[in-house]
């Protein structure tokens, strides 16, 4: 790893300054991605600022909105009461126990990894992304492949999930690294139907509206069946094609439905 | 360079280190408690396990100078002088172990699995066992003697 010089600062303002001091510096929460891209050389910040001493980890329940702190842990989430059980099952199901034990809900959706499950829970459920400056909603906040609508300087602070009448949440892992090869999150509010997918898309998580369309008008697993998925815009590798991505979907649509 | 000080294995150490130090270079190069292995340096394989302020991690994946002040337990810091720990002893009993590389991993993932699961009223099950050291990666044994090791010492801890 190349040589970085750490912060630890203790409030929001203090850590938006050492990161403003830094020629390129990078926030550093649970570290489970940079660090081990770091290592890779794959980027080598002048500063790390650690988000984690701003007392930005918890979980709170208010008036029906969940409002999960950014430096929360995934292995905090997957143990809360307090969270939708279909948010707690995407947690359990990131990586492993320790990375759940390091990993934050704050760091995934700020790298916005294109297979990472937390983007389709924020999506799918209609939360709120909230930072030091503002309320992003998920809708705007997710602009493609490792992009979010962050400014450079800007922190998140927690994340606010709307209280939804069913929720699910299906998974295709990628055996050796456990991200997935496709995940869809579903949910039912009174706001509407949501259906978002992670893993398959190439410009990273997205909503399918056909597939909202679908079931919304029928919340069943069979309603799944009439809606073409259209391979455009999906991602293709050596663990699966566009055509087996689009299937997946449709799998994974189902199984996030029955389990809601 | 920061000057670091951390309590591991209950001793307290203190130490200057570069900021870019892991914890495993940390505890192996520094310290020279090379009983935390480093198999893949990327997240991985759980070889470098160990426990800070009793949760698992994976000491590769962590700035050791993030965590000034905290306490580190290390394979060598189980035992209780001669006495083995009851997973070490576990992993003893059903030979859950050929060459040994990953044992310090596993063996400090399963302490923490099973005193999760203790402190949540829960059992373990066989599954719950191979899914609680998913994180870990064995490439001799076929995981089956690691999984009985671990049951063992679930109903001795």
């Amino acid at each position: 790893m190349y040589p970085t010089k750490y912060h630890k600062p203790a409030a929001v303002d203090a850590a938006v300054k050492a990161l403003n001091s830094g020629d390129d510096a990078k926030f550093l929460a649970g570290g489970q991605t940079l660090l081990a891209t770091m290592k890779q050389h794959l980027a080598s910040p002048s500063d790390l600022v650690d988000v984690r001493g701003l007392g930005l980890s918890g979980i709170k329940k208010a008036g029906g909105v969940v409002s999960v702190g950014a430096t929360t842990v995934h292995a905090a989430v997957a143990s809360s009461a307090d969270v939708h059980p279909a948010l707690a099952k995407l947690a359990a199901g990131i990586g492993d126990p320790m990375v759940r034990n390091m990993g934050t809900i704050g760091g995934s959706i700020a790298n916005n990894d294109p297979a990472a499950d937390y983007p389709a829970g924020v999506l799918g459920m209609g939360a709120t992304v909230v930072t030091n400056r503002r309320q992003i909603a998920a809708d705007d906040y997710f602009e493609g492949l490792f992009t979010t609508a962050l400014e450079e300087d800007e922190i998140i602070t927690a994340v606010a999930f709307p209280q939804v009448e069913r929720a699910g949440y299906a998974k295709f892992k990628q055996p050796a690294s456990r991200f997935c090869l496709v995940g869809v999150f579903v949910s039912k509010s009174a706001s509407g139907v949501r259906v978002a997918v992670t893993g398959a898309g190439s410009d990273g998580v997205f909503r399918h509206k056909g597939l909202e369309a679908a079931l919304a008008k029928s919340w069943t697993p069979a309603a799944v069946d009439s809606v073409e998925v259209s391979e455009d815009g999906l991602l293709s590798d050596i663990h699966g094609d566009t055509a087996y991505r689009a299937n997946l979907i449709k799998v994974l649509a189902k199984r996030a439905v029955a389990a809601s | 360079m920061t000057k670091l000080i951390m309590t591991v294995n209950g001793k307290k150490v203190s130490r200057d280190v570069p900021d870019e130090t892991l914890l495993s270079e940390f505890l192996r190069e520094s310290l020279r408690l090379t009983g935390t292995h480093v198999g893949c340096d990327t997240t991985q394989c759980g070889a470098c396990v160990v426990h800070v302020n009793g949760t698992a991690v994976k000491s590769c994946s962590v700035l050791a100078v993030s965590l000034n002040g905290e306490s580190v337990t290390t394979i060598e810091g189980l035992a209780d002088g001669g006495q083995l720990h009851p997973m070490q002893k576990a992993f003893n009993d059903n030979h859950g172990l050929q060459c040994g590389f990953c044992t310090p991993g596993m063996i400090m993932a399963s302490v923490d699995l099973v005193a999760k699961a203790k402190a949540a009223g829960r059992k373990l099950s066989e599954d719950d066992i191979r899914h609680g050291l998913e994180g870990n990666i064995c490439r001799c044994t076929g995981y089956h003697n690691i999984v009985k090791a671990v049951a063992q010492a679930a109903s001795e801890m």
